[in-house]
């Protein structure tokens, strides 16, 4: 009976590795799935676009990888950035993204989202497939996510690919554009953003 | 018709030696100040014409821009037929050719889609600049061309192909002298193209114009990677897309 015993708690034991530990990684499709429908929920409900903004910022900063995105989006120029200045890039680029972010999206009431698929691109990458469904105004729109897996534990967003266009490669030549196109360089870009957070 | 391929086959071989092809990441900006100085034109007669006319164009009922669109789509065939044979695939043509005849017949001048609804394959327009695309040539240099908006030198030579006799909608309409169409007919739907997609994209543009830090980069990234996206006729800008500048970070 005891041995009996024993071999019962060793499969219970066995099992919750298993099965337990496996289930705590998020499967990327459910991962968007969730977020989108929390973000749904917030546009959706009668509260003032501030309030939406706000809610949204909640969401981008736990699922999104924002500082990721930002040393991205600075490309070839951020190797040329002393410490500080990426610390000060950094926070910027926080702020920037998550204000632009909200206010792009606060724009839309009540969207509604299918999450159709996932593709595995490697161990680092899944692009998670939907479509934002038409509206009396608009198309339908097929946006992919693409979504950082590295930490199956805690996937987080890099990428909105919408119809087909990267939005991190459109900020990536957009921030290009201006450092190159400005007399202080990286300090343009600096100035450019610290407007766009302050109106 | 001699004209129509000498103009195409020309354009192949100006667009190949002038620059690199489509998978290479550059497209050039050669005339950087002339074309932020045409781009700054075209936003203000966009706000000043075709954002209002889009506007007004959003106040039909849904059920009239749905036809309104099914019908310039179905027109668009004339251009895309062609170019699906010139890029080989001719299966293809043969099905965008039935969507035709059914959308025009059926369909009542394409107002309506009933071939989407008899099973044929999602409609994917093609134009010659994709074609030349298509045979590996390079996009040469982005521009921006004054009321048209952004395109590239390839996509400018696939416009002047079209003109040359290449588009079947144009040769009824104003190269050729017939008394079934006329010269406003080609120009009511080139425009009503331009307000219909305005209005899909009201809300998409005035977002994009209030969140960005350059709204002439940003206006160019987009359309050098569609335009990529529509040559290459896949998924590209995911499946290809440069990991390199990802690949040294490990923020979380």
């Amino acid at each position: 009976m005891q041995k009996f015993l024993k071999l019962n708690i060793f499969v219970l034991l066995i099992n919750l590795v298993i099965f337990y530990f496996p289930a705590h990684s998020e499967e990327p499709k459910i991962f968007i799935e969730t977020i989108t429908k929390e973000a749904s929920k917030i546009l959706s409900s009668d509260i003032s676009k501030f309030e939406k903004m706000s809610g949204l910022k909640v969401i981008a900063k736990e699922n999104v990888d924002i500082k990721g995105i930002g040393l991205y989006t600075l490309g070839s120029h951020r190797k040329n950035l002393t410490d500080s200045k990426k610390k000060e890039y950094l926070d910027l680029f926080n702020k920037y993204f998550l204000k632009s972010f909200s206010s792009r999206l606060a724009e839309y009431s009540d969207p509604k989202i299918n999450v159709l698929s996932q593709k595995k691109l490697n161990e680092k990458y899944t692009i998670v497939s939907s479509i934002l469904l038409a509206t009396d105004k608009r198309p339908e729109v097929k946006i992919d996510w693409r979504v950082y897996t590295k930490n199956k534990e805690k996937p987080l967003i890099r990428d909105l690919i919408i119809e087909g266009l990267s939005l991190a490669r459109t900020q990536k030549e957009e921030f290009n554009s201006v450092i190159t196109s400005s007399d202080n360089g990286i300090e343009g870009l600096f100035s450019n953003l610290k407007n766009f957070i302050k109106n | 018709m001699k004209k129509l391929i000498l103009t195409l086959v020309f354009g192949f071989f100006f667009c190949l030696n002038s620059t690199a092809s489509e998978n290479e990441e550059t497209t050039k900006d050669c005339f950087e100040k002339l074309n932020k100085g045409i781009f700054a034109f075209n936003q203000g007669l966009d706000k000043a014409i075709f954002k209002p006319l889009a506007k007004g164009y959003r106040i039909l009922p849904s059920p009239i821009r749905t036809g309104v669109g099914n019908s310039l789509n179905n027109l668009s065939n004339l251009t895309t037929i062609p170019n699906n044979i010139l890029q080989g695939e001719i299966k293809l043509a043969g099905q965008n050719t039935l969507r035709f005849v059914i959308n025009t017949t059926i369909g009542i001048l394409g107002i309506f889609d009933p071939a989407s609804s008899m099973g044929l394959e999602e409609y994917i327009k093609e134009d010659y600049g994709q074609t030349l695309g298509s045979w590996g040539a390079g996009p040469g240099c982005y521009l921006i061309l004054p009321i048209f908006g952004p395109t590239t030198s390839r996509d400018l030579v696939g416009t002047v192909v079209s003109l040359a006799g290449g588009d079947t909608w144009y040769n009824v309409t104003v190269r050729n002298d017939t008394q079934y169409f006329s010269d406003f007919d080609y120009y009511f739907s080139r425009v009503g193209s331009g307000i219909d997609f305005r209005a899909k994209n009201l809300e998409s543009l005035d977002n994009l114009e209030e969140n960005s830090l350059d709204f002439y980069a940003s206006v160019k990234s987009l359309y050098l990677q569609d335009r990529k996206q529509k040559v290459l006729n896949s998924d590209v800008i995911i499946n290809t897309q440069d990991d390199s500048d990802w690949d040294d970070l490990e923020t979380k």
